[in-house]
């Protein structure tokens, strides 16, 4: 899948940079806290657990399930005129963060929640690279 | 500390017709409202000394108090997020002129919102990928609907509810658009037939699940509760009003969650001492979720109380959106059900609830509720 128009592309900020950085070199990392372990996602500048600003990257296995999902079938904005149905997910990764996703592989028809899935990197334009998923 | 319980009323409520083109500027529009509210409480523009908007309004304090021809603006401000903050505007008004730091406050709202830019589209909350966007929309979840039907997909995962529930709340609604002249969709019945056929827009939401888009204006003007006593309409005292931020709550829990606890706390009284009610339906299961989170009913159980007529005019245990709500009256962002929940107090809604002591007005699905209660 390449870019799609209509949608935007993911904004990097001072909080969120590294996780789209490691995706274009292929790996998906989630941020965490150093001090409590605790995962946050989306990423930000402190920890809301426990309040350090100590933060890493780490390697996730990209396994997870379908938590939730929409199907949007009606073009709201003129710029998804022939990009509906489309899914979106909310994949709960095996080490708990909730990413908000596509399938790359699933007819809208076939989602469900607890749909076991598995990361899929695929690139939208040059510059970035998002994590979608594919059915397990 | 003293408490706010009854210090404050709203004295004066005022609206524009409701349409898909009004035809002027949502300035004129919310002017014309303001006029309309000062009129009903038989106050004066030289009256107002306090201003307060949604900050997605586009008419600034400024433009208005320029027009109003107010001299000495002793309060104003706004409240962030997006229309879901007009219980959160009565507190601080009501908080303002409770402490004394303004004596007649106006709230007020004016929007082209199917004419001009469309909240449905993306066209006012869109962040072009920006900022928390950055993980939301390159997946195409670009407008409310899309982050609200995420959540009403858990909610029917986690306790059942149904969409056949969801239209039993579209088609309560317009049985009382259909007794309300005002209303958008005054001549248009609804079946729970026509409300399942319609298409999805964004599955699980059907058509008639999402809320109008409307041009229009409204406004309420606030004065101490002494002072509304000697004016034209009788006052609706301001029993509670709170607020609470959409704070990180995953995609089950509404933010009502956290208010409900403060808002009952602060008004002394139990969810079932309420008369009736005004919910704010961008979407129509968020009825059925604040019922649940506000604890009206218990979790899993809205769907089935909606289902059995609990929300209807005509016979509901608690009447809701009695004038037809943002799904059938006109969707101007809590502003419309502030109105009604004031008419309620005073017996003037075209659906009347009998004897109403204390209506209950959430205007965002737990980020902020008033409780009005009428003089005794």
């Amino acid at each position: 899948m390449s870019a799609r128009p209509g949608f935007p592309l993911p904004v990097p900020s001072e909080d969120s940079a590294p996780f789209w950085e490691y995706l274009r070199q292929g790996e998906l990392r989630v941020q965490r806290c150093l001090v409590c372990t605790a995962f946050a996602h989306p990423p930000r500048l402190m920890c809301p657990n426990c309040g350090s600003f100590d933060r890493e990257w780490v390697p996730v296995s990209g396994r997870g399930t379908v938590y939730s999902y929409v199907v949007t079938r009606q073009a709201i904005h003129p710029s998804f005129e022939g990009h509906t149905p489309y899914a979106t997910v909310v994949v709960e990764l095996a080490e708990g963060p909730l990413l908000t996703s596509n399938l790359v592989d699933v007819p809208v028809d076939e989602v469900r929640v607890g749909l076991p899935v598995m990361v899929a990197l695929v690139t939208a334009g040059d510059e970035v690279t998002l994590p979608l998923f594919r059915r397990m | 500390m003293e408490s706010l319980r009854n210090r404050v009323a709203i004295a004066g409520i005022g609206e524009t017709e409701y349409s898909r083109a009004s035809g002027r500027s949502e300035t004129r529009l919310a002017l014309e409202a303001i006029l309309h509210a000062l009129d009903d409480a038989g106050l004066r523009r030289e009256d107002v000394d306090g201003l307060m908007r949604w900050s997605v309004d586009t008419s600034s304090e400024a433009e208005i108090a320029s027009n109003l021809g107010v001299r000495d603006l002793a309060w104003f401000g706004e409240v962030n997020q997006a229309g879901n903050v007009g219980a959160a505007l009565v507190a601080h008004a009501a908080a303002a002129i409770a402490t004394g730091l303004a004596h007649c406050i106006v709230i007020y709202r004016g929007v082209n919102g199917r004419s001009g830019r469309r909240y449905g589209r993306g066209e006012v909350t869109g962040r072009r990928g920006q900022g928390a966007a950055a993980f939301t929309e390159p997946f195409g979840l670009l407008t409310p609907q899309h982050q609200l039907a995420m959540v009403a997909r858990s909610r029917m995962h986690e306790f059942g509810t149904t969409s056949r529930q969801f239209g039993w709340v579209a088609v309560s609604e317009r049985e009382h658009a259909n007794r309300n002249p005002r209303a958008m969709f005054y001549d248009t019945p609804l079946t729970i037939d026509d409300h399942q056929s319609s298409r999805f827009v964004v599955d699980p939401f059907h058509l008639y699940d999402c809320c109008l888009e409307t041009d229009g204006g409204g406004a309420l003007v606030l004065v101490s509760a002494e002072r509304a006593r000697g004016l034209r309409k009788p006052p609706a005292l301001i029993r509670a009003a709170a607020q609470a931020g959409h704070g990180e709550r995953g995609f089950v829990d509404t933010a009502a969650v956290s208010l409900a606890p403060r808002l009952w706390a602060q008004a002394e009284v139990a969810p079932d001492e309420i008369d009736v009610a005004q919910i704010y339906d961008h979407f129509a299961p968020y009825v059925i979720f604040a019922l649940e989170d506000y604890g009206f009913v218990a979790r899993g159980e809205g769907g089935p109380f909606v289902e059995a007529g609990g929300i209807r005019w005509d016979g509901g245990v608690l009447p809701v959106n009695t004038s037809g709500g943002h799904l059938s009256e006109a969707y101007l962002q809590g502003m419309n059900q502030l109105i009604e929940s004031v008419r309620q107090v005073r017996g003037e809604s075209t659906s009347q609830v009998e004897d109403v002591q204390l209506s209950f007005c959430d205007t965002g699905i737990g980020t902020g509720a008033v409780i009005l209660e009428r003089d005794r």
